[in-house]
């Protein structure tokens, strides 16, 4: 049984990447957990969602067990009497101060996330994402303080995703994959390439209505919004291919604009730059225009 | 004595309910049968709301698209989301306020009878407006309940949306207004303010929040409807106007709206519990004052909804932390449930399980509320399906099941008959398994990075879809147990229930016969604070 086999080694792989705490790209079945992502930035929010976790599961515990105990003690059926009380201030302090308390440690903890969220200075690259129904748009805006003309380009979902996930094309959403990687509805005809260890500037707005881009790995998503420009940033630690989805309702083809961020070494970038500068610049007029090759 | 003098002036309402079909239900100003008619409205619209989540549940069972085009999808979520709110939950508590606020406070009736059929009966138009739509040609409102534009704009029902919004808003406000005249002019002597049973207190506070939204809703979409149709600017970039200020305003109605459909199920728990726990309620002053702290937060918090929308750092400090303090007060609720259960007599009667079950489960979705207001995080979770678990456990868990405990907690005095206990057993362990089966595993697949409101999904999300919708299959079906249990009891059961028709419960309700007359409290009663649930409240 391939499928059970894939089932289960996917299964392990969870299982693994659970255990070794090693960051993982892309959904897993039977994920339990937020990603830890790749980027400098996305530790933040799955720290904070781990801790707020663990806060909310101590006080579930707490105020369940509680609850449990009373239940059975105190019964009807076990012979409990009433009692009459209604009232104890001290409790009552407590059980206020205590949650304000913990309120003020999330908070803080938040807030720092947020501050460092908000900080786009210094970055190395600017690259523009416009949402459109129902792709995005990739224009490279600058990188290393000098400015970048003509490349952009449309992001769609991929053909064999398309035909896949037409109604009633009796194709198998499993059968959609990219080196053994089920990519169904998470792959694109071309993704957006980035380097690693460069802070990225990430200029988004959008064409018709709104739209809002999610890499889970980048750490977090922002809305495309058609008359604003929003900012955020992510600098990202390991090359990987790293998939999100439009997280916005957008119209009838809402599921089906994916996000393909493909962040590869430096060089590779820089010479991926250059050919895609090459191929926009304008042809020598005195020889016969050359077409670029392109991997 | 004020017996013999109102007993002349009202001698011609002593007659029982008019006997013609038309003039009892079409034409009625009697609190008890508008009550009746809006909690049918609403278990109707509770049906019909189901079955879209049916069709939704359906089609993601696993990936790929086997039974609707996308567009189809996104009318069933949409439409879901409005039946459910407008017109399940809303006319629920409309329904259970209608019945109980009078026989709570020992009111004659509502204090303004003929808007009260009016405000009913706008309703039944209002929705069959809305659903006409998927009729029509261009189908119906696809861009989410929210109607967020430049989205909702581009849709051909907008105007029908638009107009079924007004109606259902001006029912609402009326209603409003009607409770509150009704429990600020007609308690009976007595029944001063802080002696209310809680689930009044909690109608007075939704009262006043629906007052003060519910226009705010009327001008956002209203401003919808020029923007499309009159050449208006507001939310159109290209004119000079921002698509964010309709999300702010939407929201400054949507934040409270959502209090709208909880507060009143805080009242329904604060009944039930001491009256099955033997034991009067723990900090009663507490509850009301944590009642009402609710309500005024719930208008400076409305931007947590708008987190990755973009907003200024300071916003987002001012928000985040606005929206942590709500845990304090909704905490020293829970606590004092449980500190009512503590010491208490208690015994497990349907009412009662839905009761505890609505204060765990209710909290499981407040502990993921607090996780969305810490706004790192919620850069991850916003419109993910950890956002769908979130609401679904706080307003299906929660304001759902308060709202079927207090039917099964009052049904008895409305028809004078019994349900059927095992039935009603059955219906609330089915719900209380299915209803987590169904949702829980939403967590996982928001986490993991599922957005809300697609239709088809990536095969990793796919062992959770499944689960989830077999949980929802079987959640659904168990509600038509609860329908049989309300058939059986109105027309079937031959169990008489008695005037107190359970052991521990107090209050004013329960000393009027069991069915409770047509009319009831014409001459105001004589109060004893032992009668009362709340007579001896003293914190």
């Amino acid at each position: 049984m391939t499928t059970g086999g894939i089932r289960i080694k996917a299964w392990a792989a969870t299982a693994c990447a659970l255990l070794c705490g090693v960051a993982w790209a892309n959904p897993k079945p039977g994920q339990l957990n937020m990603p830890r992502g790749v980027t400098e930035w996305s530790e933040r929010p799955y720290l904070l969602n781990n801790v707020a976790l663990g806060v909310c599961v101590v006080i579930g515990v707490l105020v369940f067990g509680a609850m449990a105990i009373a239940m059975v003690r105190f019964r009807k059926s076990r012979g409990a009497v009433a009692e009459k009380w209604t009232h104890n201030t001290t409790l009552e302090i407590v059980w206020t101060t205590i949650p304000v308390l913990i309120l003020v440690v999330l908070a803080y903890l938040a807030t720092g996330g947020l501050t460092t969220f908000a900080d786009t200075t210094g970055s190395q690259m600017t690259v523009k994402v416009t949402g459109y129904q129902w792709k995005w748009r990739y224009d490279y805006v600058e990188y290393r303080g000098k400015a970048i003309d003509k490349v952009g380009f449309m992001s769609r979902l991929d053909a064999q995703s398309d035909e896949t996930r037409q109604l009633g094309s009796g194709l198998d959403p499993h059968a959609v994959q990219v080196d053994g990687e089920n990519t169904y509805l998470l792959n694109v005809d071309e993704p957006l390439v980035v380097p690693v260890g460069v802070k990225i500037r990430f200029v988004i707005t959008a064409g018709d209505v709104i739209h809002s881009w999610w890499v889970p790995d980048l750490g977090w998503k922002i809305d495309a919004i058609p008359g604003i420009v929003n900012a955020a940033w992510a600098t990202i630690k390991t090359p990987g291919v790293y998939r999100g989805q439009c997280a916005e309702l957008c119209g009838q083809d809402h599921g089906f604009m994916p996000v393909v961020v493909k962040a590869v070494t430096r060089s590779e970038f820089e010479q991926w730059l250059a050919q895609r500068q090459a191929r926009a610049a304008p042809a020598p007029a005195a020889t016969a225009p050359a077409p670029a090759k392109q991997g | 004595m004020a017996h013999a003098a109102t007993h002349d002036q009202h001698d011609d309402h002593h007659h029982g309910a008019p006997k013609g079909f038309f003039a009892r239900w079409v034409m009625s100003t009697n609190h008890k049968d508008i009550g009746t008619l809006y909690l049918v409205l609403s278990l109707i619209a509770f049906f019909i709301g189901g079955s879209f989540a049916m069709v939704i549940r359906a089609e993601l069972f696993k990936p790929g698209l086997q039974l609707v085009q996308p567009y189809f999808f996104n009318e069933m979520t949409t439409l879901h989301a409005l039946v459910m709110i407008f017109g399940a939950v809303m006319p629920a508590f409309v329904g259970l306020g209608n019945w109980m606020i009078p026989l709570m406070i020992g009111a004659p009736d509502m204090a303004l009878p003929r808007m009260n059929n009016l405000s009913f009966w706008l309703l039944p138009f209002a929705f069959v407006l809305l659903l006409s739509t998927l009729f029509l040609p261009g189908g119906g409102p696809a861009g989410g309940w929210t109607l967020y534009p430049p989205l909702s704009l581009q849709g051909q029902s907008l105007a029908y949306s638009v107009f079924a919004i007004h109606l259902m808003g001006i029912s609402s406000i009326m209603g409003a207004i009607n409770i509150i005249a009704t429990i600020l002019n007609l308690r009976a002597p007595g029944m001063d303010l802080l002696k209310m049973p809680v689930f009044v207190w909690t109608w007075l506070i939704t009262a006043f929040l629906l007052i003060a939204v519910m226009p705010v809703l009327a001008g956002a979409v209203t401003m919808l409807l020029t923007d499309k149709y009159f050449g208006t600017s507001f939310f159109n970039a290209a004119g000079g106007g921002d698509p964010v200020l309709y999300q702010h305003i939407f929201w400054f109605f949507g934040h409270p709206e959502v209090y709208i459909m909880i507060l009143p199920a805080f009242g329904l728990i604060s009944e039930i519990i001491p009256t099955f726990a033997r034991k009067p309620i723990f900090g009663y002053k507490a509850m009301v004052f944590a009642v009402a702290s609710i309500a005024f937060l719930s208008f400076i918090v409305w931007a947590h909804h708008m987190f990755a929308v973009g907003l200024p750092l300071g916003a987002d400090i001012f928000f985040m932390y606005a929206t942590m303090l709500i845990a304090v007060p909704t905490g020293v609720k829970v606590f004092n449930w449980v500190s009512t259960m503590w010491g208490g007599s208690m015994s497990f009667e349907t009412p009662m399980l839905w009761a505890v079950a609505f204060v765990i489960l209710f909290t499981i979705g407040g502990f993921s509320g607090l996780m969305l207001a810490l706004v790192p995080a919620d850069f991850q979770y916003h419109d993910s399906y950890f956002v769908v678990a979130h609401f679904h456990y706080v307003l299906v868990t929660g304001a759902i099941f308060a709202i079927i405990a207090g039917v099964y907690y009052w049904l008895p005095k409305w028809t004078g008959r019994m349900y059927s206990e095992f039935w009603g057993k059955v219906h609330f362990w089915n719900s209380v398994v299915w209803v987590n089966v169904l949702f829980f595993p939403q967590h996982f697949l928001g986490l993991a990075g599922m957005p809300r409101r697609i239709p088809d999904y990536n095969v990793a999300f796919a062992n959770f879809n499944m689960v989830s919708s077999i949980g929802g299959f079987l959640f659904g079906a168990s509600q038509l147990i609860f329908l049989g249990v309300i058939v059986h009891c109105v027309f079937f059961s031959r169990k008489q229930a008695l005037d107190r028709v359970w052991e521990g419960a107090r209050g004013l309700e329960w000393t009027v016969p069991s069915p409770a007359p047509h009319h009831t409290f014409e001459v105001p009663p004589l109060i004893h604070d032992e009668d009362l649930a709340h007579g001896h409240a003293v914190d």
